[in-house]
């Protein structure tokens, strides 16, 4: 088990273009699992590469366990990665491509047999050994990439967006899978997403990445209740916080923090809400609609409520609607970095 | 529906077994000549009178011993063993790491100089062979063997690195990097992952520098004289037709030799062609 440090790590593909990460510093913790989320472009992959050795840094120093690989090719460093695509070598058994590892480091054949089973028996694959990648569904590929990589017990773990070629129904099961197994092993490791759901369920903290800068960097909590800025507010959540400008401030709510007004109790900005399009999920009704009159007349915001209490409420109705103070988010305009609370007046 | 898969009427499988049928005559029917004209009494073939599929008149071993011992031809046959061997290993050696290297250029260049080096395949060996035959001749070469295990090359290196470029890009990033991620150099990676896996465009750049070095004409005709230098592909019709006298019995052993051992491994590696030709159609 291992540290993973980056110091202004960065990475300039073309020359003149913009950096696809930009002196990044971060820090994992010993045994965490650490995600990287952001939208396609962000540089998540970028920087998860750069850590694995497989794309070579324009600036800055990786450090694995307090040694600087910057250097070091991807096989001196320790680690081991599950790739999008799994990666699983199609001409060799599922036997020997978990094998295989262990043979590039010259591991006895007697002990590669037993690491082999003891990895094929965690990851319940044991039956599919003989087997070829392309007689394997898209589940079991999954688990045999990651007994490939835990087979020589790496230091660190690294996982490319390994869930998003299954289904969703899989997924799900698989994610489950996934933070079982790290409870397990217990090493360090990175996980890399677009999925804000996959983020928040399995991460113990989660890096919030956009073009090649981490926004924030915390538990699913921290980034989800108190966002650091406006991109890292809207890129969680969905549907994502709503944001209402005035004069040098952005005020920002979630979506289940505007309730109907009755609901409330303590202070709380109160508004009139006329709902334009009602979305039913079952549990939960969203609710998309205009705030009427006062000083943030028509801006367009949604809210989440419980079918339960929002009986009365159908598309063209105008609501009293309202959000506790103490769930009102502000940011600064020209930044979109988060202030201090502000007093706003509503009506 | 009943059963497992579906049942097809009694016609279609009589159409199938048509069509298959129709292609097996098709393919095996040239062999069958072959065969049948290297033992045929040349007085059978001639006459007209006679049935064409059969034999009318005894069988004889007169051509294959005039083959074999008239004629250089299993000087021939060595000639183009040894030759096609040479031409093979050197292919091999130049097209499959320039291939690779193609490849994995990213940008426009390496598709660029891909295309730039099959456009020098499109040259006919019929504008060349002047040019060539003095390059032959500066190196020392003419009359030799060597004169076509170098200049073969010209012809097979860039068609090779063509089709393998093919087969390489097939060959997702991903596996590569997981390769180095598992332990291996680039170099390991490349020996022991993308040789094994693009193995079927490699026998396929075998067959076929293979079966040019039997078949060429012009350029084992201008660069060598001597009959004891020949290769199959020259010596035979040189030598098996005299002015307007073809010597078809002895003609049609010599090819029948020629192709069996080809035909074999073609059929022998069948399932492997058709995976080379199907890679990367599976994610």
């Amino acid at each position: 088990m291992a540290i993973v440090e980056t110091r202004k790590l960065t990475k300039v593909f073309g020359k003149g273009e913009e950096g696809a990460v930009n002196a990044v510093d971060l820090e994992t913790r010993d045994g965490e699992f650490l995600v990287f989320l952001g939208p396609s472009g962000s540089g998540k992959s970028t920087l998860l590469r750069m850590i694995a050795g497989l794309e070579e840094p324009t600036a800055g120093d990786v450090l694995i366990g307090g040694r600087v690989v910057t250097r070091l090719p991807p096989r001196a460093r320790g680690i081991a990665m599950v790739f999008q695509s799994y990666a699983l070598y199609p001409h060799l058994s599922v036997a020997r491509n978990i094998a295989f590892p262990l043979k590039a480091h010259g591991v006895p054949r007697e002990r590669r047999l037993e690491r082999v089973h003891w990895a094929a028996q965690l990851l319940g694959i044991g039956h599919l050994l003989e087997r070829r990648p392309r007689e394997l569904s898209g589940g079991e590929r999954q688990r045999v990439a990651l007994a490939r990589a835990i087979v020589r017990e790496p230091t660190v773990f690294l996982l490319d967006e390994p869930l998003s070629n299954l289904d969703a129904k899989l997924r799900a099961s698989a994610r489950e899978e996934l933070t079982q197994f790290h409870k397990r092993v217990g090493t360090t490791t990175i996980y890399v997403t677009h999925d804000q759901v996959e983020a928040m369920a399995m991460g113990n903290r989660i890096a919030v990445l956009e073009k090649g800068v981490v926004r924030q960097i915390g538990t699913p909590r921290e980034v989800y209740n108190e966002p650091a800025d406006t991109f890292v507010a809207t890129f969680l959540g969905s549907p994502p916080m709503n944001l209402v400008e005035a004069e040098d401030v952005i005020a920002g709510f979630r979506p289940e923090s505007l309730i109907p007004l009755a609901m409330v109790q303590g202070p709380a900005a109160a508004v009139r809400f006329r709902v334009t399009l009602l979305e039913y999920l079952g549990s939960e009704r969203i609710l998309v609609g205009v705030i009427e009159g006062g000083r943030f007349d028509g801006r367009k915001v949604i809210s989440r409520v419980a079918t339960a209490s929002s009986g009365g409420i159908g598309e063209g109705t105008a609501h009293d609607f309202a959000v506790p103070e103490q769930e009102l988010k502000f940011f600064d305009r020209a930044t979109g970095k988060r202030i201090a609370p502000r007093v706003l007046q509503w009506r | 529906m009943a059963g497992p898969g579906p049942r097809r009427s009694l016609a279609t499988r009589l159409g199938r077994w048509a069509i298959v049928l129709g292609f097996a005559i098709l393919l095996a029917f040239p062999f069958y000549w072959m065969a049948i004209t290297s033992f045929k009494q040349t007085a059978d073939l001639y006459d007209v009178e006679h049935d064409p599929f059969i034999f009318n008149a005894p069988p004889t071993l007169a051509h294959l011993r005039y083959l074999f011992e008239q004629t250089l031809f299993v000087r021939w046959f060595w000639n183009t063993t040894l030759a096609g061997a040479a031409v093979v290993a050197i292919t091999l050696v130049l097209a499959v790491p320039a291939a690779w290297a193609l490849a994995r250029l990213t940008g426009r260049w390496g598709q660029q100089l891909g295309i730039g080096i099959f456009l020098t395949y499109l040259v006919p060996p019929t504008l060349l062979f002047i040019p060539m035959s003095r390059v032959i001749s500066t190196l020392g070469l003419q009359d030799t063997l060597w004169a076509i295990i170098v200049t073969y090359p010209t012809f097979t290196v860039p068609f090779s690195i063509w089709l393998l470029m093919g087969f390489f890009k097939a060959i997702p990033r991903d596996l590569e990097d997981a390769a180095l991620v598992d332990g291996l150099t680039r170099f390991g990676a490349f020996v022991k992952l993308v040789i094994p896996i693009s193995l079927s465009g490699i026998l396929t750049v075998v067959i076929f520098s293979f079966t040019l070095v039997t078949q060429e004409f012009v350029y084992a005709l201008t660069f060598i004289s001597s009959a004891e230098h020949q290769t199959i592909g020259v010596g035979v019709p040189i030598f098996l037709v005299r002015g307007d006298v073809y010597y078809w019995g002895s003609l049609m052993a010599a090819c029948l030799i020629a192709s069996i051992p080809i035909a074999l491994v073609y059929n022998l590696f069948l399932d492997r062609f058709i995976a080379g030709f199907t890679v990367g159609a599976v994610k």
